[in-house]
């Protein structure tokens, strides 16, 4: 027995080393370039977790744009905008990507980009980039570059109303009405960012004094609230879920089109589109970066047409790029809301007031 | 060379060995966690303290504090109650199977929050099986997941410790005629006790700086002081607020510390080792019972809902394979890099790493730790060693990923920038494995009689000898055990490795992260599946870990 188990031990401590050798050699393959400082063929591009295959787009933007173009990952997108502003100065990359309208002014608050020319944006990405900074536009450079943009919107089970024979709603209003009382599922907007921005819905609706009024109602109407979209989509919502007993529940414009039956000839869940707030995501080149010009290739290849058409299959998001076609899918269950129908506020405004209105509103229905 | 070596291992062999693990902890720890509480205390280069009475004013602060301190005091003693009865099982009676019942419930540890906030809400929420119970979203179902995680600590210390128990004093009392009960209370309990403290010294450290599970299942109303500066960090970036209540959380830490190092001293004399196991008797069924309806209770069904999910097909509809067999083949709409099989891969390669580190320096601080020098500085020395190596336990891991990022940027003079390397996620998994590597091996090589060592010395055996042939050969036999923890901690970690920058590759908890955040509902059953994988690979190493170990009595005690 003893000898049996020292064998054991000596074969795992000569094992163990050798393959600590092999999964660092493993690993180190893809890092050999980052060792050599200052390449200026070199790029890196920081993205949240849910870029598109990183791989794939190294080479295709590598490709695209001359660069040797190497993707890393910073957690969520709250987690990558606070990295960049922490980092200011000595940046983790050249580039960025992915960080939305919500926090979108704390990048420009903190100077972490460097401007690019707006001619590098056309129609509703140059729109969509005047909107968030008007000033810089007008003089000819924008310091974000809007690359897709989605929407969070009140999601329903259209089979369960049908079933239940009860009409379906339609507005943020309609969901603090007795007729759909114990039936709607709300996420946490402290905790969850696309309950935030759903929170940012109810404010443009509401207004800064209203709002909290609403949640109250909801509330009251026996809305329940949770932490996270998983939850809330995955085991609280009817539309999915065998356990679930919700019809109601906050999400995405795009979510019905994951919800088709097998030969995509219909959903049973639609999105609410009068109750829709909108996500845009924005990338940009770093400040301080040693490959500016590098930098650059590559947000101008976020936005050619290469890249513009995998953006609905990859990230679930819509291209910022109108000419760019959506799969057939999106375009019958999942479009996207109009741009008046939607209720958004200003970046600036929501970088000024966010904090305020999440700890006013958990204050008062104690989230 | 023969007589170079009698001479005594000097103290320089000696401050070289403790040197080295210090460093690291201090480098990858110390430095980057400082470095973001400074910065959250400063303003305008300028130290500004204000943030401290500010922050202790709010009512909010003291919930918070006050929720951590409920919820890691009653789940401390939940794990206790329902952990002596499983230590008694599974370290004082010998049936077919134990080895693997151990390996199973060692599990919870490995398996990713987001993953075990499911399985709870699908057993206690709407629809689930126990949602009669009434207690979704209560403190019972968070107080319920954390005992879920540390039963297991409980056993562990506790039964490595009575299988170590000479067990004639409880034999002697039963022939007086004594009750089995009355010898449980008045000759096992009291002998148990420095395990039993310590075991919830341990367990209170875990749960009161626990976070997925309290941020899933407790939400704002039970939130703690460590969902609190992730929200505050993360949300905020109101370094100010969480650099305070980080203060706060580390004098919570080193308090449990402190009162572990205190018992435990007590707990690890050395002692003759007896093994005495036996086949359960009828006398043995209620604790038995009590044993089978934890398994069940708080294993077997939340574990249960999560395999029985993970089977479900599209829309929760029928039996079917199909999330099984995206691990291999990712669906067209994956939100993943590569395959769950890839990153399954890189996990093990990367824990492969992380446990060489965290064993090797490991065994540096336990030959250290395990010393007892005559003088009582040097003796007081240590155990303040001991303390710091254990602290990066208490350190929330956003503090720690946010702090790297703060100095790993060319570091120490090296022309490299760490932050963004790959190097960087073995390193910080090592940290979080390297106290439990520690706890592991300490108690083994403190059981070791010091005559013992003296004997070999005056018979004239060199002092490395003496290390050979004493201590790394007892160390050999719960090396196994240590890899083992050190291999599933390092593949189940999630919160240090998502709070670092990480060149483009996913490691398997934080692919499963992604898929369960993927819109398509597709995502989610293949987030199940690789759950289940994840804690049958874990199971598997730990299965093989308890195997290696041929003394079922020394050892493994946390």
């Amino acid at each position: 027995m003893r000898t049996r188990a020292r064998s054991y031990t000596s074969a795992a401590l000569i094992a163990l080393p050798l393959a600590a050798m092999l999964a660092l050699t493993g690993c180190a393959g893809g890092q050999d370039s980052s060792a050599e400082d200052g390449d200026s063929a070199k790029v890196t591009l920081v993205v949240h977790d849910s870029f598109v295959d990183g791989d794939e787009f190294s080479q295709l933007a590598s490709a695209a744009t001359g660069y040797d173009v190497e993707v890393l990952t910073a957690g969520d997108g709250g987690q990558l905008a606070n990295k960049l502003v922490l980092t200011k100065g000595a940046p983790i990359a050249d580039a960025f990507f992915g960080v939305d309208n919500t926090l979108a002014s704390r990048l420009i608050e903190n100077d972490v980009a460097l401007p690019v020319p707006a001619s590098l944006l056309k129609g509703d990405g140059l729109l969509l980039a005047t909107e968030l900074d008007a000033e810089s536009a007008e003089s000819g450079s924008v310091p974000l570059v809007p690359v897709d943009r989605g929407a969070t919107c009140v999601n329903i089970d259209t089979a369960w109303f049908a079933e239940k024979g009860i009409a379906e709603p339609e507005t943020l209003d309609d969901l603090a009405d007795p007729a759909y009382k114990d039936l709607t599922v709300l996420l946490d907007p402290t905790a969850s960012s696309t309950g935030a921005s759903f929170m940012i819905a109810t404010i443009a609706a509401f207004g800064e004094d209203g709002f909290v009024d609403y949640w109250k109602r909801l509330e009251a109407n026996g809305a329940r609230t949770v932490q996270g979209w998983t939850e809330a989509y995955n085991t609280e919502f009817t539309g999915v879920s065998e356990t679930g007993t919700r019809p109601i529940v906050v999400s995405y414009s795009t979510s019905p089109a994951f919800t088709v039956n097998d030969v995509e000839s219909a959903s049973n869940t639609r999105a609410l589109l009068d109750t829709c707030s909108q996500q845009v995501e924005y990338a940009g080149v770093l400040k301080g970066s040693e490959n500016p010009d590098g930098a650059r290739a590559v947000v101008e290849y976020l936005l050619s047409e290469e890249f513009q058409s995998g953006i609905a299959d990859n990230m679930y998001m819509y291209p910022v790029d109108e000419d760019v076609e959506l799969p057939a899918s999106w375009a019958k269950f999942a479009p996207l809301p109009e741009s008046g129908q939607t209720h958004d506020l200003p970046a600036a405004e929501i970088q000024a007031g966010l904090d305020g209105w999440l700890r006013t509103l958990g204050d008062a229905v104690g989230l | 060379m023969r007589a170079r070596s009698r001479r005594p291992l000097g103290p320089l062999a000696w401050g070289f060995a403790a040197a080295i693990p210090v460093l690291f902890v201090g480098v990858f720890f110390l430095w980057p966690v400082i470095a973001l509480v400074a910065t959250g205390l400063t303003s305008g280069g300028q130290l500004d303290l204000g943030g401290i009475p500010e922050v202790l004013g709010l009512e909010r602060s003291w919930r918070v504090l006050q929720n951590t301190l409920v919820q890691a005091s009653l789940a401390t003693v939940v794990a206790i109650l329902l952990g002596v009865p499983a230590a008694y099982v599974l370290y004082r009676l010998e049936f077919r199977g134990r080895a693997v019942l151990r390996a199973l419930l060692t599990v919870p540890f490995v398996l990713p929050a987001v993953v075990v906030g499911v399985a709870f809400t699908a057993l206690f929420g709407p629809g689930g099986a126990l949602y009669w119970l009434g207690l979704d979203r209560s403190l019972v179902v968070v107080v319920l997941a954390l005992a879920f995680f540390n039963v297991t600590v409980v056993a562990r210390t506790v039964g490595g410790y009575w299988a170590q128990l000479d067990s004639r004093q409880g034999q002697a009392a039963r022939t007086l005629g004594a009750g089995p009960v009355r010898v449980f209370c008045t000759v096992t309990l009291p002998a148990l006790g420095p395990a039993l403290a310590s075991a919830g010294a341990l367990v209170f450290l875990f749960c009161a700086t626990s976070f997925g599970v309290v941020l899933i299942l407790g939400g704002r109303e039970f939130a703690n002081i460590e969902t609190e500066v992730y929200r505050l960090t993360v949300q905020f970036l109101d370094l100010r607020s969480a650099a305070v209540l980080s203060l706060v959380q580390f004098a919570i830490v080193a308090l449990a510390l402190i009162v572990s190092a205190l018992l435990r001293s007590r707990n690890e004399r050395a002692q003759e080792v007896r093994v005495e196991v036996r086949a359960p008797r009828r006398t043995d069924a209620p604790v038995l019972a009590v044993f089978g309806v934890t398994v069940l209770l708080l294993h077997v069904l939340p574990i249960g809902a999560l395999v029985w999910r993970s089977l479900q097909g599209p829309r929760g509809v029928g039996i079917s394979f199909a999330n099984y067999r995206a691990l291999f083949d990712p669906p067209e709409r994956s939100p993943l890099h590569g395959s769950v099989v890839d990153a399954a891969l890189l996990s093990f390669g990367i824990a492969c790493v992380a446990t060489l580190i965290a064993v090797t320096l490991g065994m540096l601080v336990s030959l250290i730790v395990s010393r007892r020098p005559r003088s009582a500085a040097l003796r007081r020395g240590i155990a303040v060693y001991d303390a710091a190596i254990m602290l990066p336990l208490g350190i929330s891991a956003v503090t720690l990923g946010f702090g790297l990022l703060l100095t790993m940027h060319k570091p120490l003079g090296i022309g490299f920038d760490l932050r963004t390397s790959v190097v960087l996620i073995p390193i910080a998994q090592a940290l979080v494995a390297l106290p439990l590597v520690v706890r592991t091996l300490t108690p083994v090589l403190r059981s070791i009689d010091p005559r013992t060592r003296e004997a070999a010395m005056m018979l004239g055996a060199s002092p490395l000898r003496v290390l050979r042939t004493i201590d790394f050969a007892l160390l050999g036999r719960s090396a196994g055990l240590a890899l083992g923890f050190a291999f599933a901690v390092s593949l189940g970690e999630f919160g240090a490795t998502a709070f670092l920058v990480r060149p483009d590759a996913q490691t398997l908890p934080v692919a499963i992260a992604a898929l369960v955040g993927s819109p398509d509902p597709a995502s989610y059953g293949m987030a199940l599946a690789a759950s289940v994988v994840l804690g049958a690979i874990a199971a598997g190493i730990m299965v093989v870990a308890e195997r290696w170990r041929v003394d079922s009595g020394v050892g493994g005690s946390w």
